[in-house]
């Protein structure tokens, strides 16, 4: 135990099947997640303390869970692999000839360092909820999508009694579903996508059966509990005293405006919200490792141009589990292959390889079909408060381009102090953007959580017990980082 | 910064401004600058006649509009951690006083009735209380506005209007050509390009400094602090300073420690031992912060000029063409009273200080002979 080989951050689908495709091609590797139980978002499981009964019943695909978690556990068994939970990453450093570090906090206060050396790390940081603000979006009963899911998957808690679901993308489904299921009325699920936009990209969409079937099975549960599905509608403002006691939603018009006339109010306690996912692309970003838009870039093996980093699932674009399964394992061989200092054959994974490609052009079609209303922040009022942590209203934002000569994400933060909270920008980042009508970048934190200055002002001089660093798998990483450079 | 301040003393005098930039508004080093206001730190000597000249400007325009721009006076407390370093420490603050400085000496046991988190068993210090603080990117872009210039951001200069003599006629941007008998070079770190446009040689170099910030806390660093070690210079007994980072509270809640001072070009990757040396000089000074956590960091590069003093003033070589970039890491501060310099020598009226030390044309281009410089 404890000889360097590869760190995965993050043990989600991607992570998961990295760590068993590394594994069992001999690779030494250390699974860091700050969950307490592998799964990541995806396969969140319900904490053991509340003895769920059926908890597959809320996640489908429930047998690759199965076949993930007990092959993690086997490769634990046999020492191949070290999972490290309740790890939170907060930095990766390059170290030369000498690899990387992966540099995390722990403890219950996250308060204390633990560090592992690497000669390859794979990010499979996932992906965080999009979410964008309207009137009212800051009332408590208000809450993200993914956050219903996660209370659902995890904590098995109903949030309320009467629930709207809206937004855009295909996550509303299963938590419009789950809800349901769970036995909460779902008075609407409102979804802004075009209707129209479905038909035009029928095709695409329908050129993964499986996908096709499982959106007629979410039908299927939707007629079953009466929710109503509103196409082309959006949330307007949430109302309530206290906290939310009722939306008030409307059509869209083709050019994604809002029709007056068909304003309508729904009562409602809980009013689950998401705009789409976006990556987590912190570490990469401190790394160096290049970024397309709001993506880690990754080539066919799933490497960054950053020598000894691989990327894979949602950190190198959106696009579910089953994308992220087949990145995880292309990586994963890939890794392997590099370490032991051989060239890979693409062959080996060419079933995966084909997957990757159908899941990337279906989710291509998705993200051209799931949208929200091109229009959507002129019904953001200048009181409406963007930047929860720092209490930035939208009137501000708009003040600091209009009046003070703000042109893009960075100088609006400056200016108003948006994005400068808790949440680094990354929950209120695209909404601050596109109120400011200025470009939504990719998150530039370079720490991708708050450490202590003790623990920085000493980092790198945690030791990992360990037997020695030098050896085959540091003497591979470095053929790979030099088969990079050439 | 320093462009802003240009704009606004220009026009005060009556000149009619344009500010072009080509990203947005404090999109280089002054967005990414902590916005001391600084005298504690400087010798005697042009820079520190330029820095309380500005520090008298700073103080009017925070009468105008002090709240929108965080001004803040609250003085810099430079600590000493052994007798040896506070003996050093108050030479350096004597010479200053002679030069108008007001600088208070400190006892042990007072420091922490001024600081009350500060280590204990520091041997003393000094109060600085004319060192103050703004917010940078919104004093650049309040400036400007309380200017009435025309502000044109997104326009990257890519070359310098000449007309009869040699004379500026204005400057070409990526939106079209802009027009005027006067062009002030305020590019900062990138002085020396704009400069080159005109065909002359200023060599303006990066210089990189990390800042980190922490988490909002109630305020539990009153001044802006830092330990102060002085190495004596036998040769000219003068002291080179050597300094801890400067930490400091501000008004929005987070504590301030910066900053680096690296010359690796324009290198834009994260440096952990650069972060760590930071961490490590704050928690030093005040162990409470041991615990307290890092936000984020930013860096910028500062505009440094060989002998660590700014351009400023008309530029012999190029009619028209003046020049107020160089500032180094205090071009925040001294933004205002290099901004008054420029508008008195644009009105042709006398400086508020004597320019010769800040001349632009003061570095040979290279290749050339030391001594030849009236060859041209």
């Amino acid at each position: 135990m404890g000889e360097p080989g590869l760190a995965v951050i993050g043990a989600g689908p991607a992570g998961l099947a990295a760590t068993l495709a590394a594994a069992a091609r001999g690779v030494h590797v250390t699974l860091i997640d700050s969950g307490a139980q592998a799964g990541g978002q995806f396969y969140r499981q319900p904490a053991p303390g509340f003895r769920a009964r059926r908890p597959q019943a809320l996640h489908h695909q429930w047998r690759t869970w199965e076949r993930l978690r007990d092959g993690l556990d086997t490769h634990v068994r046999a020492g191949r692999v070290r999972h490290l939970t309740d790890h939170h990453v907060w930095f990766v450093e390059r170290r030369g000839a000498a690899g990387l570090t992966v540099h995390a906090l722990v403890g219950p206060e996250q308060e204390e360092p633990a560090e592992v050396h690497a000669d390859a790390v794979l990010l499979a940081t996932g992906g965080h909820e999009k979410v964008l603000p309207f009137p009212g979006w800051t009332l408590p009963g208000v809450v993200t999508a993914g956050g219903a899911q996660a209370m659902l998957k995890g904590g098995l808690v109903l949030p309320g009694r009467t629930a709207v679901v809206a937004g855009t993308g295909p996550l509303l489904l299963p938590v419009a579903t789950g809800l349901a299921a769970a036995g909460t009325t779902v008075a609407a699920l409102v979804e802004s996508a075009d209707p129209a936009a479905f038909v035009r990209r029928s095709r695409a969409l329908a050129g993964r059966p499986d996908k096709v079937a499982e959106g007629a099975r979410y039908a299927g549960l939707l007629l079953r509990h009466r929710v109503r599905t509103l196409l082309g509608h959006t949330v307007v403002q949430a109302h309530g005293a206290e906290r939310l006691e009722a939306v008030t939603i409307a059509a869209l018009d083709r050019h994604g405006r809002v029709r007056p006339a068909t304003r309508r109010r729904l009562v409602c306690e809980v009013l689950a919200v998401g705009h789409g996912m976006l990556p987590h692309t912190d570490l990469a970003d401190a790394l160096g490792c290049r970024i397309d838009g709001t993506d880690v870039y990754a080539d066919d093996e799933q490497r960054t141009d950053v020598p000894g980093v691989w990327a894979a699932g949602e950190t190198t674009g959106i696009g579910g589990s089953a994308l992220s399964l087949a990145e995880g394992h292309i990586a994963g061989r890939s890794i392997a292959a590099r370490l032991a200092g051989r060239v890979p054959d693409p062959g080996e994974w060419a079933a995966a390889a084909r997957t990757r490609e159908k899941l990337r052009a279906f989710f291509a079609a998705v993200d051209s079909v799931y949208a929200p209303p091109a229009h959507w922040a002129e019904q953001v009022t200048d009181e409406t408060v963007v930047c929860r942590c720092e209490e930035v209203s939208s009137g501000a934002v708009r003040e600091a381009v209009r009046e003070l000569g703000a042109g893009d994400l960075r100088t609006v933060k400056l200016l108003t102090r948006a994005g400068m909270g808790w949440c680094q920008g990354r929950v209120c980042g695209p909404g601050v953007a596109g109120v400011a009508g200025c470009a939504q970048a990719a998150g530039r934190t370079p720490f991708a959580r708050p450490v202590p200055l003790g623990v920085l002002a000493r980092a790198g001089e945690t030791r990992e017990p360990q037997a020695g660093e030098s050896g085959e798998p540091q003497a591979g990483a470095e053929r790979a980082a030099q088969e990079r450079h050439q | 910064m320093v462009g802003a301040a240009c704009a606004l003393y220009a026009a005060r005098a009556g000149l009619d401004v344009i500010v072009v930039d080509r990203g947005p508004m404090a999109g280089g080093t002054t967005g990414a600058g902590e916005g001391n206001l600084l005298v504690s730190d400087k010798e005697p000597g042009p820079e520190l006649e330029l820095a309380l000249l500005s520090g008298r400007l700073w103080a009017d325009l925070a009468e105008e509009v002090g709240d929108a721009i965080e001004y803040e006076r609250k003085g810099g407390l430079v600590v000493a951690a052994g007798p040896d370093g506070l003996e050093a420490l108050e030479k350096f603050a004597t010479g200053q006083r002679a030069a108008g400085v007001e600088a208070v000496r400190v006892d042990a046991d007072r420091l922490r009735e001024l600081e009350p988190r500060l280590a204990p068993g520091l041997a003393g210090g000094v109060l600085y209380p004319q060192d103050a603080q703004v917010m940078p990117t919104l004093a650049a872009a309040r400036l400007v506005r309380a200017s009435g210039a025309r502000l044109v951001t997104g326009a990257a200069v890519t070359g310098v209007l000449r007309g009869g003599g040699g004379a500026v006629r204005g400057v070409r941007t990526g939106l079209g050509e802009i027009h005027a008998p006067y062009v002030v070079n305020a590019a900062g770190t990138w002085g020396g390009e704009l400069a080159a446009l005109a065909g002359v040689h200023l060599p303006v170099l990066p210089r990189r400094g990390f800042v980190l910030v922490t988490e909002p806390l109630p305020r539990m660093v009153r001044h802006k602090v830092y330990a102060a070690d002085y190495v004596a210079d036998v040769a000219s007994d003068s002291a080179a300073l050597q300094t801890s980072p400067v930490v400091e509270g501000t008004a929005a809640g987070p504590v301030l420690i910066g900053a680096t001072r690296e010359r690796v070009g324009f290198d834009r990757s994260l440096s952990l031992p650069a972060l760590r040396a930071l961490a490590a000089g704050a928690t030093r000074l005040f162990p409470f912060l041991e615990r307290v956590r890092a936000m984020r960091t930013y860096f910028g590069f500062r505009p440094y000029l060989p002998d660590h003093l700014p351009a400023i003033g008309p530029d012999p070589r190029v009619p028209g063409l003046f020049h107020a970039c160089g500032h180094e890491g205090a071009g925040i501060g001294l933004s205002t009273g290099t901004g008054q310099l420029i508008a008195q020598m644009l009105a042709r009226e006398a400086p508020a200080l004597e320019p010769a030390p800040f001349r632009p044309d003061r570095f040979p281009a290279p290749g050339s002979p030391p001594d030849s410089e009236e060859a041209t």
